[in-house]
């Protein structure tokens, strides 16, 4: 392998869930995470997944990363089951999860080092390049106490860039950051998903971010955890958060999961 | 350097009024010794070279029980955090023997290897192990999950996981677990040494008890310091470098 078809950009993949359920029991309760959910997600495509807490959107993220197994159904990439996690589907969390005992740069290499194939010097251009496109190739040898919530996640995005995956998984990756550090993180993923074409599944509780990333925003509602709606939001890139258009989608789709909101109570109490 | 100014004066000064207490006869010369008979007694013992043999046998006695017991408990913690079995068994034993005062083992060992060298080996292995156990049990333990399934996203699994993620994430634990097993280990070897006479070595444990037989109070206090300074020297030469690492890494440093 070498380096310049390292760097190449992957083929994204085409994720299709099929039919999948899923059932937590704690003690005597059973909740259903989700009843039979099927969605695909073409080669490429940015899908946000939106709903209020414990509609099951994030055990959708971790079945498709194969941190869970469903119960019935089957998620494939490119036609294949998934069997576990794996580094074709890179995951990013809510909490940065980088490694306090490493460096930036060494943080970056963790998963190169694992991904056989590459020399020491490539895998070291390689991380230099994720961190120089998430602009943070001046903190390489910083500690991870000494960057703030944001450039951590810049951190965190870059390592699950490195190994080139064909998929990126993010549950509420911003969530716990400050506005404006948001708001730039914003920008950079749109240009950095339109510049390495990766398929991206977003989970978010927030309307407004899930209409700014997303080509599509899925609509979850909860017990059973299904999808209700969808939302295809063709704006031209790189969008802005603050913009009017932008607003006018994000208030549909916030008009819509509240009226689901009520009908799920309505549902309860009869 | 104006800090360690203030410590030097500190010591002048408490050691000057030792000495002017002692010669203004405030206490039995047989009772409290004058800094400079201690001195005099440590130079002494340098010179005919009592003093360097015994710090080097308990020296070797503790470093290489310390070593085989860390050798030995950092796996067994590792594996009483990974297997259920395993942490209802052998962690309970940890757990319980780690309360026993491990001067506690001497008579055991006496038993069992006689006034030997694998004796004292045996008591500082004891001292070390069951901290280290469940120091290095209890570091696993507080290793975020997200770090495992991240390193999991990453294509790491098994050993891999084990060695470059799970062991380096509870280096603070472990650290602190080693720490508490010099201790142990240190203090149940002195008293191992002043208990029994070990006729391979003579260690410092020893030369303080000849030190009280012998009446020989200035004896007593020199061999109690050089066992401070060599506790201090442990302090600051085994564990304060890997602290300062940590607090590095970790952002827990005060300044």
């Amino acid at each position: 392998m070498t380096l310049q078809s390292e760097l190449r950009n992957e083929t994204p993949s085409k994720l299709s869930v099929r039919n999948v359920s899923k059932r937590f029991r704690s003690g005597a309760r059973v909740t259903q995470a989700l009843g039979d959910v099927s969605l695909d997600v073409g080669e490429g495509e940015f899908v946000c997944l939106v709903g209020p807490s414990g509609c099951g959107k994030s055990t959708l993220l971790n079945i498709i990363a194969g941190f869970e197994e469903a119960d019935s159904g089957t998620v494939l990439t490119d036609g294949q089951p998934i069997t576990g996690p794996g580094r074709d589907r890179m995951v990013m969390f809510q909490e940065p999860a980088l490694f306090p005992w490493l460096d930036v740069l060494d943080n970056v290499l963790f998963g190169l080092k694992l991904k056989p194939g590459l020399t020491p010097a490539e895998r070291l251009e390689v991380a230099r390049f994720y961190l120089q496109l998430v602009g943070l190739e001046k903190f390489a040898k910083a500690y991870i106490h000494e960057l703030s919530g944001g450039m951590k996640q810049r951190v965190t995005l870059a390592r699950a860039l490195a190994p080139n995956p064909r998929v990126l998984l993010m549950d509420e990756p911003f969530a716990a950051l400050d506005a404006l550090s948001r708001e730039q993180l914003y920008g950079d993923l749109q240009r950095i998903w339109a510049e390495r074409r990766k398929t991206i599944v977003f989970v978010t509780h927030n309307v407004r971010e899930a209409a700014c990333l997303g080509d599509r925003v899925l609509l979850f509602s909860p017990n059973p955890g299904r999808i209700r709606e969808q939302f295809t939001v063709d704006l031209p890139r790189p969008r802005d958060i603050n913009s009017v258009s932008l607003a006018t989608h994000a208030t549909e789709i916030m008009r819509a999961l509240k009226s689901h909101d009520a009908t799920a109570a309505q549902e309860v109490a009869e | 350097m104006k800090r360690s100014l203030g410590a030097i004066l500190f010591f002048v000064v408490a050691v000057a009024a030792w000495e002017a207490a002692c010669r203004a006869r405030l206490w039995s010369p047989v009772l409290v010794p004058s800094p400079d008979s201690v001195a005099q007694y440590l130079w002494a013992s340098l010179l005919d070279g009592t003093l360097l043999s015994a710090a080097a046998v308990t020296m070797k006695r503790l470093l290489l029980g310390y070593a085989f017991g860390i050798a030995l408990g950092l796996p067994l913690g590792l594996l009483t955090a990974r297997f259920k079995l395993l942490n209802d068994t052998l962690g309970l034993i940890a757990l319980g023997l780690q309360t026993l005062p491990s001067v506690c083992w001497v008579p055991l060992a006496l038993l069992w290897f006689g006034q030997t060298e694998s004796a004292m080996f045996f008591v500082v292995v004891m001292g070390t192990l069951w901290s280290v156990i469940i120091a290095t049990d209890n570091g696993v333990r507080n290793v975020p999950p997200i770090f495992s399934r991240a390193a999991r996203t990453m294509g790491s699994k098994g050993l891999h996981t084990w060695l470059h993620v799970m062991l380096p994430a509870s280096l603070p634990f472990v650290v602190s677990g080693m720490k508490q097993g010099w201790a142990f280990a240190w203090r149940s070897l002195m008293a191992a040494e002043i208990y029994v006479t070990i006729l391979s070595g003579f260690g410092l444990g020893h030369l303080l008890h000849y030190g009280r037989e012998l009446n020989a109070m200035e004896q007593v206090i020199a061999i109690m310091l050089v066992i401070i300074g060599i506790g201090l020297l442990a302090d600051k030469v085994l564990f304060s470098p890997w602290e300062r690492y940590l607090h590095r890494r970790w952002g827990t440093a005060r300044n």
